[in-house]
């Protein structure tokens, strides 16, 4: 069997001695950073970015990938305990898991958490090994006209990562491909928006822009009213579910899995639509609807299973495209570049170690993280004592460390400033940072293949409505932006039908 | 109907016609090709009129039914201490070296919150130079000098 042959493989990449601590280390930071409020996991991997160039590019990957999924996890730990998600996704697990840490099951919440995220991890890993191959060998056809469409599909459906209103989101996603075009012209070699700069030429550095709109920003969002934080689960006992909750557990893992494999592979926040949905399928179909909100062990399960499992496929865009699906994933693009792989279809057949190796890695990933979490769950309460006021002197200091170690550029160390202050006013003004920093990534992209296209067809626009595979993405695209607007258009409506009243 | 003016929303468009419409005005000094070779310019143009025409509906929406109600309270101490210590670093980590840089931008920092004691500043301060020093330098082998030429090395 070719998919045995593969595995054997990746797994003969993932277990070298190498690959598996910095595995670990990943998972480890990531659940750290995912447990600690106000550091989230594109900081994080912004700042390590400039560390892992000296890796090999698998281990490199590896690590990253650790932190993402890492965080996943993570975030869901402070949900249950503090009510406080530290990832988006992680918002509808505090809804039953925090009411069931209050009335002391916390363990169980936690417990469940873990097994769910299990399951999911490992079903999900075998469909990204089942789907990527065809879907990689499709994404081979693809010409210039079909990378324009994809990206721009890539970059509509990217508007879901925000809370914001859609308009304010696609103004963000312009803005991020705006930013993108400072530097070289990559046809002409024209310095563009430069003022003259000689350090300018190379463009803006995309750590520099994670790092100051992810890091920056977020810390003077948390200086605006400093508190002490409170610390409310102290102890947690009684792990391991009991057998009532583990029947009761074992739908809705299985359906969160199925629901979050299939919504991961959209392209730009499907691991939160499907932790959305799984709540609501789960809430719709029990027998106890009135549990729900009330500490309902359904309502961990299946979106925490849900999550984890979008969590994994959503690198199916990425590996198989080149398109990434959440902000730590553009940064991951940035490293496969930075090692002289340009991600997308031929990475399976060029780098066919990188690529199972990194999927296998996922595996072990999650077993590293269940015994991580769950023997190490004092520890990762402890460390939400750590004060505010040692954390982000530390971030800063290390993020400006990070990105003067890209290039020893003093320029990519202002721009953190300068995308920290842009970052802040902007969320500020209810504008989310993700699009901007999907933008800044697939910009280049974009005008690359659109100029390549025009050149193609001899500067025939049409080309992009002519060949079929392109018009299906097009129409996609503009699907996605409509059901974007549409609720709130519908809003819009009620508030109206309110005030009527 | 009730109008609600919403003055982030209204700066948060200003922003975005401000940045396009800079954009564009500077690509316009650029070659614009033909649609068959897009010059250099094209693009920028192209992206630019778009923010800005983005910028413009929120502004209007803004002005109409706007969304976000207040823009909060701003902690300028934070900010200008944040900045004077990001763009300390970068002016003279060069100069003064790895170990004295970091060390001021991480005192330098300390005092964005207001609740920091001296004595926890310097604290703060010395033990993540020396946390800074032993993961970049010593684990990851950072070429950046210690001591920089400014100080006599």
């Amino acid at each position: 069997m070719e998919l045995l042959d593969n595995l054997a493989l990746g797994f003969s990449t993932a277990l070298l001695i190498q690959n598996v601590l910095y595995c670990f280390v990943g998972v480890l930071l990531g659940t750290a950073v995912g447990v600690l409020p106000g550091i989230g996991p594109t900081a994080t991997v912004a700042m390590l970015l400039p560390i892992t160039f000296n890796f090999e590019p698998v281990t490199a990957l590896i690590m990253l990938a650790g932190i993402y999924y890492g965080a996943q996890y993570g975030g869901s730990t402070t949900a249950i305990l503090i009510n406080l998600p530290g990832e988006s996704s992680a918002a509808v697990t505090a809804l039953d898991g925090h009411e069931m840490a209050r009335q002391g099951r916390a363990g169980a919440a936690l417990a469940t958490a873990a097994i769910g995220s299990f399951i999911a991890g490992t079903v999900s890993t075998v469909v990204l090994a089942v789907a990527a191959p065809p879907l990689a060998r499709v994404a081979l056809q693809f010409g210039a006209a079909e990378y324009f469409s994809l990206v721009l599909l890539g970059l509509i459906v990217s508007i879901a990562l925000a809370r914001g209103t859609a308009l304010k989101a696609l103004a963000m996603i312009f803005l991020g491909v705006l930013l993108g075009t400072v530097g070289q012209d990559i046809y002409t070699g024209t310095p563009r928006f430069t003022f003259d700069q000689r350090e300018l030429y190379g463009g803006i550095d995309f750590v520099s822009v994670a790092v100051g709109m992810f890091g920056v920003a977020e810390i003077l969002r948390n200086l605006e009213n400093e508190q002490t934080r409170t610390a409310i689960v102290t102890k947690v006992k009684n792990l391991w579910p009991t057998r009532e909750d583990r029947r009761r557990i074992a739908g809705p893992i299985l359906r969160g899995t199925g629901l979050g494999a299939a919504l991961g592979v959209l392209p730009g926040g499907g691991h939160v639509l499907a932790s959305f949905t799984s709540y609501a399928v789960e809430k719709r179909i029990s027998k106890r609807q009135q549990e729900f909100g009330h500490g309902a062990i359904e309502g961990v399960a299946g979106p925490e299973s849900a999550n984890n499992a979008a969590a994994q496929t959503s690198f199916i865009p990425l590996l198989t495209l080149g398109l990434p699906a959440h902000p730590v994933m553009a940064l991951m693009i940035g490293a496969f570049i930075v090692h002289g792989i340009t991600p997308g279809p031929n990475v399976i057949t060029e780098e066919p170690a990188l690529f199972w190796g990194l999927i296998a890695s996922m595996w072990i990933g999650n077993v590293l993280l269940v015994l991580l979490n769950l023997p190490l769950i004092g520890l990762w309460v402890r460390m939400l004592r750590i004060p505010y006021q040692v954390l982000f002197p530390m971030i800063v200091l290390f993020a400006s460390i990070g990105t003067y170690s890209l290039g020893f550029n003093a320029y990519d160390v202002y721009a953190i400033a300068f995308f920290g202050i842009l970052g802040y006013v902007l969320i500020k003004c209810g504008c989310e940072p993700a699009p901007l920093l999907l933008g800044f990534v697939l910009g280049p992209l974009l005008e690359e293949n659109l100029r390549r296209a025009l050149i193609i067809s001899r500067g025939d626009a049409s080309v992009f409505l002519t060949r079929p595979i392109s018009a299906v993405l097009l129409v996609l695209a503009l699907a996605a932006l409509v059901v974007a607007v549409l609720p709130t258009i519908r809003k819009r409506r009620e508030v109206v039908f309110t005030e009527e009243d | 109907m009730e109008r609600r003016r919403s003055f982030p929303d209204v700066l948060a468009g200003g922003m975005f016609i401000l940045i396009g419409g800079a954009f564009v005005v500077g690509a316009l000094g650029y070659e614009l090709g033909t649609p068959l070779r897009m010059g250099p310019g094209a693009f920028p143009v192209l992206v630019g009129a778009l923010v800005a025409a983005l910028g413009l509906a929120i502004v209007v929406k803004g002005l109409i039914a706007g969304e976000v109600a207040e823009f909060g309270p701003v902690p300028w101490r934070a900010i200008a201490v944040i900045v004077l210590a990001v763009m300390f670093f970068g002016f003279t980590v060069r100069g003064l070296g790895f170990v004295p840089t970091s060390a001021v931008t991480a005192l330098l920092t300390t005092l964005a919150s207001t609740r920091v004691r001296p004595l926890m500043a310097v604290a703060v301060a010395a033990g993540l130079t020396l946390a800074a020093t032993l993961i970049f330098v010593v684990g990851l082998q950072l070429r950046i000098p210690l001591w920089g030429p400014w100080l006599g090395f």
